[in-house]
């Protein structure tokens, strides 16, 4: 079973994609992902200048999924570029980014443009650093203006990736506009949790972002409607941790998945999502095609 | 999984730099593990279980510090058992321990006596009042000491003490302690053709513990200190970033 997509432009072995900020520092680390069955890899958020992160804890398992607040720590774009460089090999390479302003975003585009990353996804959407991701990624205007720019520097694929918002349709809709080659839904969504011995935040910036199983319904919702308007690719991301997941978001008219907390439990869930789809494909005797965005019908 | 209440039972004063705060928790560990541990409004971060229920400190910053300033009846927040911890095997092993990588090695010990098996630990730090855990090394085996200064026993790096020894005496070498100390360590194995016996356990950033966020991965194989280690063989650490550089909390590389 053939399992190859092309993605604004890109061309992937199978349609599961390592998520921002999931053991995305190292080359090391993204090739390993890789080598685990990924059809490509998204790196950490980077910015323009190294940030160490939020205190601890950082990451928490609740019963009801994943809460962080990493921070964006990063080491800049001046010392990741070198790591880009090293991350070649036998998949796509997507280089995560953020900035505070339009300028910021060029300046760290331009910076890795260097290493030859095959496409950009721009993190419009953490919901816990203050000035970045969805500070400027619920506001269509700077949506559209982040793009636009972007794309002005650069001759690769952009992918915008989207905040959980109401009117996730009309942030959809600014960034096709900004000329985004896909848009990718959905980050965190903001969440905390509280140490009831101690009355504390549980996290050390008291407030986060949840992930896991419990976001899954949300991001559906947000590809679907999404699916439903754009021309352009819309890649699901939110709680997937099995191939029934990703063909759910599949059908609901994605062109592709992340995947990110679901490695906690299994670093190989990309082969396994693969190898269920195949499975699921061979059985109905269809392919991918056949059942992309059959909910919209 | 989300922290745990712990509430420190009893502080022994260990060396000058270290504490042990024992815990009112005992963990279903294996030695080499450790915990996420909490001090809240302050940081989260990674120390060996010393004991099946403490933590051995030393004081080297923010968190560290803050540690120091509680008291007995206390309490912290304890994510673990996490890791994969030592290996025992053989029959007769030895131990090669620098500072407060005593920690993790001194349980180890003790398991290894329990279980009949033969123990020589080469136990170092800067002076002879920071040795840490002598009692317990010697109460599990053979002990020889070294420190910088010369004030108890070798006067020197612990390794010196390894060019006494014959490294095919042992079936299994297990080191923890400053990086450049074990990577002398890893040479000389490799000069032995020990290097699939030995057991190294590595200090890197670690801010999840969970797998997830990567800060920990090491070259070129990727794996994660916090899961796939922090325990690793001699084997996977030869031309690896192992006693060279180490990623800092942003992720840039600092050499060792
Ligand atoms: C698996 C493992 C087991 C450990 N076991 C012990 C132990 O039994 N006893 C002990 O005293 N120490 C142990 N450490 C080291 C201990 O985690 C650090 O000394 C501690 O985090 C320092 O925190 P701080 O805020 O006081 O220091 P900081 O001021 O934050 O930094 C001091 C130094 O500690 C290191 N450090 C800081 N935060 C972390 C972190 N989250 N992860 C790793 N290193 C960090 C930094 O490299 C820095 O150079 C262990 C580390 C690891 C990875
Ligand atoms: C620890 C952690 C770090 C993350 N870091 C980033 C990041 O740097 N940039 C980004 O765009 N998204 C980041 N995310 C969001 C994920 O990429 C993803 O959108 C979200 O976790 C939902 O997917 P999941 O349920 O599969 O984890 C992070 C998520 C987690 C759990």
């Amino acid at each position: 079973m053939d399992l190859t997509i092309d993605l604004s432009g890109l061309k992937l072995k199978n349609p599961t994609i390592l998520a921002a900020g999931i053991l995305g520092t190292s080359a090391a680390s993204l090739k390993r992902v890789a080598q685990h069955g990924a059809g490509a890899v998204v790196t950490k958020s980077i910015g323009a200048s190294p940030r160490e992160g939020h205190p601890g804890p950082v990451l928490v398992k609740t019963e009801r999924g994943f809460l962080n607040a990493m921070g964006l720590p990063n080491p800049s774009y001046h010392e990741f570029v070198r790591e880009l460089e090293t991350v070649k090999g036998d998949v796509p390479v997507i280089a995560s980014i953020f900035g505070s302003n339009a300028k910021e975003f060029e300046e760290v585009a331009l910076g890795l443009s260097k290493a030859r990353p095959d496409a950009f996804e721009l993190n419009l959407s953490c919901p816990h650093a203050k000035g970045y991701g969805a500070t400027l990624g619920t506001d269509p205007l700077k949506v559209k203006e982040i793009i636009k720019s972007v794309k002005s520097v650069v001759d690769v694929p952009v992918w915008a990736k989207l905040p959980p918002v109401a009117n996730i349709v009309e942030l959809g809709l600014a960034a096709q506009e900004g000329g985004a080659d896909a848009v990718v839904v959905i980050n965190t969504i903001p969440a905390m949790g509280i140490d009831i011995e101690s009355g504390c935040p549980i996290l050390g910036n008291k407030v986060g972002g949840l992930s896991g199983a419990a976001i899954k319904p949300v991001a559906l919702r947000c590809v679907y409607e999404l699916c439903a308007t754009l021309s352009i690719d819309v890649i699901g991301v939110g709680g997937i941790s099995t191939w029934k997941d990703a063909v759910e978001f599949i059908m609901a008219g994605a062109s592709a998945v992340e995947i990110g907390s679901a490695v906690h439990d299994d670093i190989n869930v990309f082969r396994n999502v693969s190898k269920g789809i195949t499975q699921f494909l061979e059985k109905r005797q269809c392919s991918l095609e056949d059942i992309r965005g059959v909910a919209q019908k | 999984m989300m922290p745990i209440n712990a509430r420190i039972t009893k502080i022994v004063d260990e060396t000058p730099s270290t504490k042990t705060f024992f815990l009112d928790l005992t963990l279903d560990s294996k030695s080499g593990q450790f915990v996420m541990a909490w001090i809240r409004g302050v940081d989260e971060i990674p120390m060996s279980l010393s004991y099946p229920n403490a933590i051995t400190v030393q004081k080297v910053g923010d968190a560290t510090s803050a540690l120091f300033k509680l008291k007995k009846g206390d309490s912290i927040g304890v994510r673990g058992p996490i890791g994969n911890g030592f290996t025992l095997s053989g029959k007769s092993i030895l131990l090669i321990a620098g500072g407060v990588g005593a920690a993790p090695l001194a349980p180890l010990a003790e398991a290894a006596r329990d279980e009949k098996i033969r123990v020589k630990t080469l136990l170092g730090a800067k002076t002879g009042d920071e040795l840490l855990f002598v009692k317990r090394f010697r109460g599990a085996g053979e002990i020889q000491t070294a420190t910088d200064d010369g004030s108890k026993g070798h006067k020197g790096p612990v390794t010196g003490l390894l060019d006494e020894l014959d490294l095919q005496d042992y079936d299994q070498i297990y080191s923890c302690g400053p990086e450049k100390m074990m990577g002398k360590v890893l040479e000389m194995a490799k000069d032995e053709n020990m290097v699939p016996k030995t057991q190294f356990s590595l200090q890197r950033y670690i801010k999840c513990g969970m797998g997830i966020c990567g800060t920990c991965c090491i070259d070129p194989s990727g794996l994660r200190v916090c899961v796939d280690g922090p325990v690793f063989s001699g084997d996977i650490l030869v031309d690896s970033e192992f006693g060279r550089y180490a990623r800092d909390a942003s992720g840039r590389k600092m050499k060792l």
